[in-house]
C-alpha cells in the first residue's frame, strides 16, 4: 500500500509533524512535537525516491546507527529513530541558532575571533574523537552554536565510528566528503584518522580568516586529488591582517602528511588559545605556495610510513596527549622539583606526539589588590616565568612542543583544575607537598587536584620523603603572594 | 528484552558459568544456546542438565554437529580429536540426556531472529559460514532479518544491504552495534567453551531485541580448571592445551 505523503499534522510514531523547516536533495527536516518529549524537536526524514542512487541512503543509515551512541554537550540530543520497514527518520533536539556558514557570509572575521571560534570548534571535535568518532565532513554548515556559545556538531552521515561496521567504505568506492574540506588521505579512502578532521579544520580556519577556500570546491575525483600535490596558498596572501601565528597554525593543519598536522584537536585548540606560544616556522611568513615537488615528496613519505595495522582512534589520541606539569618553585630547586622533572621527562617520552605545558601558580590575595611586584619592585610574573623556564631547560624538549604558563589565582588547586579542563589536559603532574604553610591553611593542593581534575593525575614525591613528615612552618602571611605549583 | 547468545559451549562448565553470570549481571532475560553444547570438554552431563533447566524457564536451544555426534556417534568428517571426544561424551551421558540432545531442533525462528548452529541454507549438513559469500548465502535462505549462528568459533558480524553483497566485520568486545533496519545481519557470537582466536577468554553476545543493539563480549574464566578436567577425563591432551592457549 503506498504511504500517504507526509503533511503537517500527520503523526509518525507519536511525533506530530508541525512544519517543514528545510528540504534538501537528500532529506527533509520537520519541526515535530511529542507529548512525552519536551523541548523543540526536529525530525530528519530521508527522501527515498525510486531510482535514487542506493548509496545516498547509506548516509542516513549510518547516522541512524551513530547518533544514539554519541554523548555529551557537543552533539544534538538524540530522541528516537524510525525503521526502514515503515517510515525511516531520526528525531533529535532542535538546535536553534545560525550555523558557522551563515556567519561567514559577511566576509572574513578578525583573527582573534577566528582563534576563539576555532578553539571552541576544535574542543567540540576533540570530544567526538574521544568517543572514537571521526566526523569526516567537518564544514561550516555542520557547525552550530547554542545561545550560550556551546558548539554543536551535526550531520554524521559520512562519519566513521571506529569499532563498528563502516557501511560507507563497504558500499561506496568514491571518496566520501565535501569537495572543499576533504583531507588528502580521505580522498584516497582512509576513513579512520582523526587528523583528517584537522585538515578540514584548517580549511575552515582559512575560510574564516580570508573568506576564500584554499583548494576551491572540486567535484570530480581528479579535482580532489589535486591537493595531494598542490599546496594551499598562504592565508596572508589574501588577508595581510592574518597574523603569522594564525597562518602557521592553518598551514600546519593543511599539511598533506597527517603526522605534520597538530597531534589532536585538543592540541589545535591549545595552539589557538595560546597564540604567543606558537612556534613560528617558515610557514608563518610564507608568501607563496610550496612547490609541487615538495608536496609530492611529503605525500610519498606519508605513504611509505603508512603501516598495514592501523591504530584505533583512541590509540592515536593517547599518542598525542597534552601533559601539564605544575611545579612549585617558591623554594627554588628542591628534591621535589628535581623528582618532578624526572617524572615529567619519563612520562613525556612515552608518547611521541605529546605536548608539555609547564605551569606555576602565583597565589594572589583573595581580597584587595595585588600590585604584582615584590618589596624590591621586581615583576613577580616575569620572575616566575624565568624560574619556570630555567626549571624546564634540562628536559631538553623542542620549543614547538613545550609551553610555559604562570597562573595567578587565590586558589592554586582550583586554578590547576580549571586549566586542565579548559585545555583538555590528558595528564597532570603535581608535586606531593610544597609550602607546608599553604597546606595548613588551604588543605592539600594535590589531593584537591586529584579529586577534581578531569584527567589522570600523577602526584610526585621525592624518594627521601617516603617516611611521614609533618611540616612545621611558622611565619605565615596568607595575603602575601606566593608561588604554589602544587602542594 | 536482553537476550544472551551462547554458542559452542563444548561441555566447558567454567566458561559457561562465567558467561551466564556475566549475562545475569547485565540483566539478560532470556538465553539462547546455539548448539554444540557438548564435545571436547569434560563436563557434558552438567552442561546438558544446565541447558535443560534453562529451557524449562523459557530458554531456546538448537542442535549442533557435536551434539548429534554424541548421540549417533561421530561423523566421517570429524577430525580424530573430535571423534575421540564424541565417543567419550556418548558414554558420559545418560540415556535421558542423549534423548534430550536428540530432540533439539536444527533451527528456531523467533520474531525477527533465526537461531541455527551452522547456517540457514542446509542446517543439517553443517556447512561453515567462513566468509562473506557463505554469509550472504545463508542470509538469502531465510526471511528473518537477524541470524544468530555458531559452528565457526571466531566472533563475526556480517551485514547485507538490499542492493549490495554481504560484508564481514570483526566485532570489538564491549562495543554496542546497532543492527540497523534497512539491512540484514548475521552474527556469530564466537565460542563459549573453546575460543580459537588466541585469547582464552570465553565469547558470547547480548542482543537487545527492543533497540536492536548487539554487543559482543569476552569473559575471562578459570580455563586452568577446565583444561585439567579435560586431562583427567582422559581426552586428547591437545584439547586441554588449546583451552589454555585459546587456539
Amino acid at each position: 500500500m503506498p504511504k500517504p505523503p507526509l503533511a503537517a499534522g500527520a503523526l509518525v510514531d507519536g511525533f506530530r509533524l508541525e512544519e517543514k523547516i528545510y528540504k534538501g536533495s537528500m532529506s527533509a527536516l520537520w519541526r515535530v512535537t511529542h507529548p512525552d518529549h519536551g523541548g523543540p524537536l526536529v525530525m530528519k526524514i530521508p527522501l527515498l525516491r525510486y531510482g535514487d542512487d542506493p548509496t545516498a541512503i547509506i548516509g542516513f543509515e549510518v547516522e541512524q546507527m551513530i547518533m544514539p551512541l554519541l554523548k555529551g554537550p557537543h552533539v544534538p540530543r538524540f530522541i528516537a529513530t524510525g525503521d526502514f520497514d515503515t517510515q525511516p527518520y531520526i528525531v533529535m533536539e532542535h538546535v536553534p541558532g545560525v550555523p558557522l556558514s551563515d556567519r561567514l557570509k559577511d566576509g572574513p572575521l578578525p583573527a582573534a575571533e577566528v582563534a576563539d571560534l576555532g578553539a571552541r570548534i576544535a574542543r567540540a571535535l576533540h570530544a567526538l574523537h574521544r568517543q572514537s568518532l571521526v566526523h569526516l565532513d567537518m564544514k561550516p554548515g555542520n557547525v552550530l552554536f547554542r545561545d550560550d556559545g556551546t558548539v554543536i556538531l551535526i550531520d554524521f552521515g559520512l562519519s566513521r565510528l571506529c569499532g563498528r561496521p563502516d557501511l560507507i567504505a563497504e558500499e561506496s568506492h568514491t571518496p566520501a566528503g565535501t569537495g572543499a574540506y576533504i583531507a588528502p588521505e580521505q580522498v584516497m579512502g582512509t576513513r579512520d584518522d582523526p587528523r583528517s578532521d584537522l585538515f578540514a579544520m584548517g580549511v575552515m580556519l582559512f575560510e574564516m580568516v580570508t573568506g576564500k577556500l584554499p583548494f576551491g570546491s572540486p567535484q570530480s575525483v581528479r579535482g580532489l586529488r589535486r591537493r595531494l600535490y598542490q599546496a594551499p596558498p598562504p592565508p596572508r596572501a589574501f588577508n595581510p591582517d592574518c597574523p603569522p601565528w594564525l597562518q602557521e597554525i592553518i598551514l600546519q593543519c593543511l599539511e598533506v602528511d597527517p603526522l605534520a598536522r597538530p597531534g589532536t584537536a585538543a592540541q589545535l585548540a591549545f595552539l589557538l588559545q595560546h597564540p604567543d606560544q606558537v612556534t613560528l616556522t617558515e610557514r608563518a611568513t610564507r608568501t607563496k605556495r610550496d612547490g609541487t615537488l615538495t608536496v609530492v615528496r611529503r605525500w610519498i613519505r606519508y605513504l611509505m610510513r603508512t603501516p598495514t595495522i592501523r591504530p584505533s582512534v583512541s590509540e592515536r589520541l593517547s599518542r598525542a596527549p597534552i601533559v601539564a606539569t605544575a611545579v612549585d618553585l617558591s623554594h627554588g630547586e628542591t628534591p621535589l622539583t628535581d623528582a618532578q622533572r624526572r617524572v615529567t621527562q619519563s612520562l613525556f617520552r612515552t608518547a611521541p606526539g605529546a605536548r608539555l605545558a609547564c605551569i606555576t601558580v602565583l597565589k594572589t590575595a583573595r581580597i584587595g589588590m595585588d600590585l604584582g611586584v615584590d618589596k624590591e619592585g621586581n615583576n613577580l610574573h616575569v620572575g616566575a616565568l624565568v624560574t619556570l623556564k630555567h626549571w624546564a631547560k634540562p628536559l631538553g624538549i623542542e620549543a614547538d612542543r613545550i609551553t610555559y604558563h604562570v597562573l595567578e589565582a587565590p586558589d592554586p588547586a582550583a586554578a590547576l583544575v580549571d586549566y586542565a579542563r579548559g585545555n583538555h589536559v590528558d595528564h597532570l603532574i603535581v608535586g606531593a607537598r610544597g609550602h607546608s604553610a599553604l597546606r595548613r591553611y588551604l588543605g592539600s593542593v594535590s589531593s584537591q587536584v586529584v579529586a577534581q581534575a578531569p584527567c589522570t593525575v600523577t602526584v610526585v614525591r621525592p624518594p627521601e620523603r617516603h617516611a611521614a613528615e609533618s611540616g612545621t612552618e611558622a611565619d605565615v602571611d596568607e595575603k602575601k603572594p606566593e608561588h604554589a605549583g602544587a602542594d | 528484552m536482553l537476550i544472551a547468545l551462547l554458542a559452542d559451549l563444548h561441555a566447558n562448565r567454567e566458561a559457561a558459568e562465567a558467561c551466564l553470570a556475566h549475562a545475569a549481571r547485565a540483566g539478560a532475560g532470556r538465553t539462547v544456546f546455539l548448539g554444540d553444547l557438548v564435545g571436547y570438554g569434560g563436563d557434558p552431563a552438567w552442561m546438558v542438565d544446565m541447558v535443560m533447566a534453562h529451557m524449562e524457564r523459557g530458554a531456546v536451544a538448537v542442535l549442533g554437529n557435536h551434539d548429534e555426534a554424541a548421540v549417533k556417534g561421530p561423523s566421517e568428517a570429524m577430525v580424530p580429536d573430535a571423534r575421540a571426544a564424541a565417543e567419550w561424551t556418548h558414554a558420559a551421558l545418560s540415556a535421558a540426556q542423549r534423548d534430550f540432545l536428540a530432540g533439539l531442533p536444527l533451527a528456531v525462528e523467533d520474531g525477527a531472529c533465526l537461531y541455527v548452529h551452522a547456517n540457514a541454507w542446509a542446517p543439517e549438513r553443517w556447512g561453515y559460514i567462513n566468509g562473506a559469500s557463505a554469509a550472504e548465502r545463508s542470509l538469502k535462505a531465510t526471511d528473518r532479518r537477524v541470524t544468530f549462528c555458531g559452528h565457526v568459533h571466531q566472533p563475526a558480524l556480517y551485514h547485507l544491504s538490499p542492493v549490495g553483497h554481504a560484508s564481514h566485520f570483526e566485532p570489538q568486545p564491549g562495543a554496542p552495534n546497532p543492527l540497523g533496519g534497512r539491512r540484514r545481519w548475521l552474527a556469530v557470537p564466537g565460542s563459549v567453551g573453546q575460543p580459537r582466536d588466541g585469547n582464552p577468554a570465553a565469547c558470547y553476545a547480548l542482543f537487545d531485541d527492543a533497540t536492536g543493539v548487539l554487543t559482543f563480549h569476552r569473559v575471562p574464566y578459570d580455563h586452568e580448571t577446565a583444561a585439567r578436567k579435560v586431562q583427567q577425563a582422559g581426552l586428547p591432551p591437545r584439547l586441554a592445551a588449546r583451552l589454555r592457549e585459546g587456539t
